[in-house]
């Protein structure tokens, strides 16, 4: 706290950002304090390995913003980003469809799935909770079956958005600010956006003033499942290989990244870039960790205390900022 | 959370192959090894959905044949309770010795108390059983694997430089054993020094993370070592073209793609598990404790140091 404080006095355009939102103070405190305990951690290239290890996240992140916007959850999504990524390297290499192709197909099976979630969300009345919890089971499981069990070689072309541009730039960065601005667009600009916030905010409420709440989460689910799809072909790219076990948990670190970038479980609040810090925090952290080389066990528990805090601070700072 | 303890224990435990195979296999179907003779011995494994076990399971029907004992074979499908009722049905049959590789090491404890009832000697084979009393634990021996790995990471990088260690689930035997292990190897080099130890959790992904970070603190780099494969694959995508030439990267378990890794030159070794001699011991071992002869509490399998130099030993497998 004291430490943000006194950037705040520095400048006044960081104030407004800082007391907009309370995430991007913890993740400057966080910065501060990892260049202060290891020196190998404030360098160009170190910042830009975090942003390749926080794109894969973020991605999935700014899907799962979607739904918790309007109050709902999705724990399918890491299971999704591994069916996804398994079909399309499946299709490619044993099917021997061409990689676009396949890549298409794969955004298909994500957004498939994620209609299959709100179909029975909207329709078959399903807690969210447990129509996607069922999803995560029978996704995970679909990307044993496809795989046999086994990674299956990525097709090279696709491989390419784990590199870098020009041997600089890593492609997941970029992916993951492409990802971010049409997570923006469709939150601010969009009839969709606005739909998602008006159903979390009061789901009731919305049915009345004329939105047709059921076809909108058939768009907010399926949303979330493209943004699985291609943070599941980001993650198999950086490997060149699809594994199905791959992102197994990511859909907790989704959740986390989202709630610490200042969106309410309960709906009708969030935004793209709060989720944009919240999964960047995570990756900070984990690479901080690394560098220091704090034990193994410490480490969970160090991450666990920090998620708490960062959202401590926000609702803190809402509570006493306005 | 409780995915990662699924994901753990599966890593843990299998050793060989990170993931399970597909649908299908028969269940508890039963495989006799003929040549009848008077000694029946049931075998209950956890499943055999996955090749590892299949070849675990190959190694117990050969030494049956060879034994002249009729061995019984049935897939719990990794469902313990499944496999408490195989083992009850066992006694039942009259088996003389009872073999179980356990689907859950405490969850096998009331199978175990089912057969200690009925004066049935149990081998517990690959896994533990806590908390019931077996004849004989036949398992691979993960500490001299590590130490294994050690001496071979130390011959790879002429004795010296840093070298560092990637951790897989934090807590589980496999990592707590290999770790060990390779503490104890590596302490016989003074040259070579440890300079950071972080988890990946046995994840290829978290591997490629946390070698990439490890990097940056440690750029001097010379030799790594990964508690399984897959952090190893991972390793050897964030070392790139460094990988096998300037920086030396030693994996465990053998699995397909850590041998193709060491036949490309970007895997130097990897300490590989013997599950056809795990089953092999199991009922040689089984027939041993019918005959009431006197068991070690455990028998260690050894493991194996495979290289670009005998790696047709175990692609052929």
């Amino acid at each position: 706290m004291l430490v943000s404080t006194n950037v705040l006095a520095v400048r006044p355009t960081a104030r407004t950002l800082l007391a907009e939102n309370g995430s991007v103070a913890a993740l400057v405190v966080l910065v501060v304090a990892l260049s202060l305990l290891s020196g190998d951690f404030l360098t160009v290239t170190n910042l830009l390995n975090v942003g390749v290890q926080a794109a894969v996240t973020a991605i999935l992140a700014f899907g799962s913003t979607f739904v918790i916007i309007t109050s709902g959850i999705d724990l399918s999504v890491g299971a999704v980003a591994a069916l996804s990524a398994i079909v399309l390297a499946w299709t490619a290499a044993d099917s021997g469809l061409p990689w676009p192709l396949a890549t298409l197909v794969a955004l298909a099976v994500g957004i498939g799935c994620g209609l299959v979630n709100a179909a029975l969300i909207a329709y078959g009345k399903l807690p969210p909770f447990i129509a996607t919890l069922a999803m995560l089971g029978v996704a995970r499981g679909l990307a044993l079956v496809v795989s046999q069990g086994s990674p299956i070689e990525m097709p090279e072309a696709v491989s390419h958005l784990g590199d870098t541009v020009g041997g600089y730039l890593p492609v997941p960065v970029l992916v993951m600010a492409l990802m971010g601005v049409i997570a923006a667009v469709v939150l601010n600009r969009t009839y969709a956006g606005r739909a998602m916030y008006a159903i979390g905010g009061n789901e009731e409420a919305a049915r009345l003033s004329g939105i047709a709440v059921s076809r909108q989460k058939l768009v907010t689910y399926a949303l979330s499942g493209a943004f699985a799809a291609v943070a599941g072909i980001v993650l198999a790219s950086r490997l060149a290989s699809a594994q199905p076990q791959a992102a197994s948990g990511y859909e907790l670190d989704a959740i986390a990244a989202v709630v610490i970038g200042g969106a309410s479980l309960s709906g009708g609040k969030g935004r793209a870039f709060g989720t944009l810090v919240g999964a960047l925090i995570l990756a900070v952290l984990r690479n901080g960790l690394n560098l220091l080389s704090v034990s193994a066990f410490w480490q969970q528990v160090v991450i666990g205390v920090v998620i708490a805090l960062a959202v401590l601070l926000d609702t803190l700072r809402r509570r006493s900022g306005r | 959370m409780r995915i990662h303890a699924l994901v753990a224990a599966g890593a843990a435990l299998t050793l060989g192959l990170t993931a399970c195979g597909s649908s299908g296999t028969s269940s508890a179907g039963s495989t006799g090894a003929a040549s009848g003779g008077d000694v029946k011995i049931g075998m209950s494994i956890s499943t055999l959905n996955n090749p590892y076990f299949v070849q675990l399971r190959a190694g117990a029907e050969a030494e049956a044949k060879k034994l002249g004992v009729t061995l019984t074979v049935t897939d719990a499908q990794n469902d313990a309770s499944q496999q408490v009722n195989q083992v009850q049905n066992f006694t039942s049959q009259s088996m003389k010795a009872i073999i179980i590789n356990p689907v859950d090491s405490d969850a096998a404890a009331p199978a175990v108390k089912i057969a200690e009832r009925s004066n049935v000697p149990v081998i517990a084979v690959d896994r533990g059983v806590n908390g019931g009393k077996v004849a004989q634990t036949v398992a691979s021996d993960n500490v001299a694997g590590g130490k294994l790995a050690a001496e071979r990471l130390a011959k790879e990088i002429g004795e010296k430089g840093e070298v560092v260690v990637l951790q897989g689930v934090p807590g589980t035997s496999a990592s707590r054993d290999r770790g060990q292990g390779f503490a104890e190897g590596i302490k016989a080099f003074p040259g070579i020094k440890v300079v950071a130890q972080q988890p990946a959790d046995f994840d290829r992904a978290k591997g490629l993370d946390v070698m990439t970070n490890l990097l940056q603190s440690h750029s001097g780099v010379t030799g790594v070592f990964a508690e399984n494969d897959e952090m190893a694959l991972g390793a050897i995508k964030a070392l790139g073209a460094k990988a096998g030439k300037d920086v030396k990267v030693v994996g465990f378990d053998g699995t397909p793609d850590g041998l193709k890794a060491i036949e490309a030159g970007t895997l130097a070794a990897s300490i590989a598990q013997q599950p056809a001699l795990l089953g092999q011991q199991s009922v040689q071992n089984a027939v041993k404790a019918v005959k009431s002869e006197q068991l070690e509490a455990t028998a260690n399998v050894p493991v194996k140091v495979a290289t670009k130099d005998n790696l047709s030993e175990f692609t052929g497998a």
